[in-house]
């Protein structure tokens, strides 16, 4: 559920997110707002055919190290990947074209 | 959905303002890696806020895996230390304490919202706890399968404080048709065809006064990533059940059929709770609690130790709420078995350090250690598999050579 009033960014907590946060000390007494930055992204897709689909549908919703990180191999090809992206859509709900699951597919198998 | 765009919004213009030139520390990369002991194993170490260098699996939602060393320094792991993984990406950045507030609601008398100030004033209880991901260790299931490939350090033990969740179910009076509670926090998707993170645990379990919410770890504030400022505590079960930010509670009066309890988070419903490799289960019930387990910690595999020499191996060992009733350690590959001496008992739920004097003569040895609860379970010599890679606990080896 979301709150509803989440606190937005104050001028005082512009210092504190020159470290990445701001509010709360190391005890239980402190019950300022807390800002809190997230570091930058770094993990890229590799060069490989279709990128530009697979870049719009897949980093949506989470970031490139989720396939990344995934088993390589021969088990871990076309089969593997097909039923990721399957998942994706059927569980995730992710609103990936129909058109583009094979492309998607194919450049998952190919590069990783 | 708009919170979220609103958020970014405004991050982008405070960090604008910040003006150029000035980087942020937490926004520089860090060069340092790390290499998890498997096929595609290597992962950046990575900085974020309120953390040290931590493992870093996936950036958005983080998942960040405690480096090991970890547990052989502290028996209770650091907040700094400690193991973070989130399962959708719009998480709360921007958290009021002085506003937060725990919505309690479904099948009771008393339909309520609890402030965080309210929560602290009643009378508090803490314990010492171990949390630990259902797949820690899936970077190591043969043969491998899809999910976060995590080495062993999506685990950790804090001393968690809070009011027991009974307290809070007893003060909105839970209604006679009472069957489950639900738990929602304020991490979301970043789509609304992407179910919820909502879990479920049985009535008699969310009122047996040890599930707890806590709002203190290790005497501090729950870091950010932890699930600041309020998250449940499930003694004994796996990590999955902890929710984060936890800012709504529903008492329903049948069994919850939302995704992550109904389809994920599954293990085949048999004695071992696994399957022959590769295979599918007939029958699945939710995860619930640890397996036992237990991990040397003063000697990584590969290390090199002084042959003829008096060693203490020590190591940390913790099962599903039982407790700990002996750790044996083995210098020969499994064939003769040695009582290792407990530490300090810090409670039923939480790691058990062990330790053991030994001798090694020069040359090759692999090391091993398997632990036993106090309800008689103990782990398999052989890995127990399952599709989803949970539940891991076979007897683990370090190979190390004396010289």
């Amino acid at each position: 559920m979301k709150q509803s009033t989440l606190a937005a960014l104050t001028l005082t907590c512009l210092a504190g997110l020159m470290v990445g946060i701001c509010g709360p000390g190391p005890t239980e007494a402190g019950a300022k707002p807390v800002s809190y930055k997230l570091p930058n992204e770094t993990a890229t897709f590799k060069p490989g055919p279709n990128l530009e689909v697979v870049q719009s549908n897949c980093t949506a919703c989470h970031s490139v190290d989720y396939v990344q990180t995934q088993p390589r191999g021969p088990k871990f090809k076309e089969d593997f990947w097909r039923a990721e992206v399957t998942k994706m859509i059927k569980v995730y709900g992710a609103p990936i074209d129909e058109a583009d699951v094979g492309k998607i597919v194919d450049y998952l198998a190919q590069t990783y | 959905m708009i919170d979220r765009r609103s958020l970014i919004k405004h991050s982008g213009a405070a960090i604008a303002a910040l003006g150029a030139g000035m980087t942020s520390p937490s926004l520089r990369a860090f060069a340092a890696t790390a290499a998890l002991p498997f096929e595609n194993g290597e992962r950046p170490l990575v900085k974020y806020p309120q953390k040290r260098p931590m493992i870093g699996l996936t950036s958005r939602p983080p998942q960040l895996e405690t480096p090991f060393s970890v547990f052989n320094a502290n028996v209770i792991t650091p907040n700094d230390a400690f193991f973070v993984r989130y399962h959708l990406a719009d998480i709360p950045l921007n958290i009021d304490p002085d506003t937060f507030s725990v919505e309690i609601k479904g099948k009771v008398d008393k339909p309520m919202k609890i402030s965080l100030a309210e929560i602290k004033k009643m009378p508090a209880i803490d314990i010492v706890a171990v949390n630990q991901c259902s797949g820690n260790s899936r970077g190591f299931f043969n043969p491998r399968v899809a999910g976060g490939q995590l080495g062993n350090g999506a685990m950790g033990n804090a001393r968690w404080k809070g009011v027991p969740l009974k307290a809070i179910l007893d003060k909105a009076g839970i209604q006679r048709d009472a069957h489950q509670v639900t738990f929602n926090g304020m991490d979301g998707p970043v789509t609304d065809k992407t179910p919820d993170f909502v879990k479920a645990l049985d009535i008699d379990h969310a009122r047996d006064g040890e599930v707890m919410l806590a709002y203190s770890m290790n005497g501090a504030d729950l870091p950010v990533l932890n699930g600041f400022p309020l998250r449940l505590v499930v003694p004994g079960h796996f990590g999955t059940y902890w929710v984060k930010h936890l800012n709504e509670i529903t008492v329903i009066d049948n069994v919850f059929d939302g995704f992550w309890m109904k389809t994920a988070y599954r293990i085949p419903d048999n004695d071992c709770n696994c399957v022959e490799p590769g295979t599918a289960p007939k029958a699945t019930i939710p995860i619930n609690r640890f397996k036992v387990r237990s991990f040397i910690t003063s000697a990584a595999d590969g290390a090199k130790l002084k042959a003829g020499a008096q060693i203490t191996l020590k190591g940390i060992a913790f099962d599903g709420g039982k407790g700990i009733k002996d750790v044996a350690v083995s210098t020969d590959g499994g064939k003769t078995w040695a009582q290792a001496s407990l530490g300090k008992d810090l409670g039923k739920y939480s790691f058990r350090e062990w330790q053991m004097l030994v001798r090694l003569a020069a040359g090759a040895h692999e090391l091993k250690v398997r632990a036993t609860s106090n309800g008689g379970e103990t782990q398999p010599m052989e890995p127990l598999w399952n599709g989803a890679g949970y539940l891991r606990n076979v007897v683990e080896t370090v190979r190390v050579t004396a010289a």
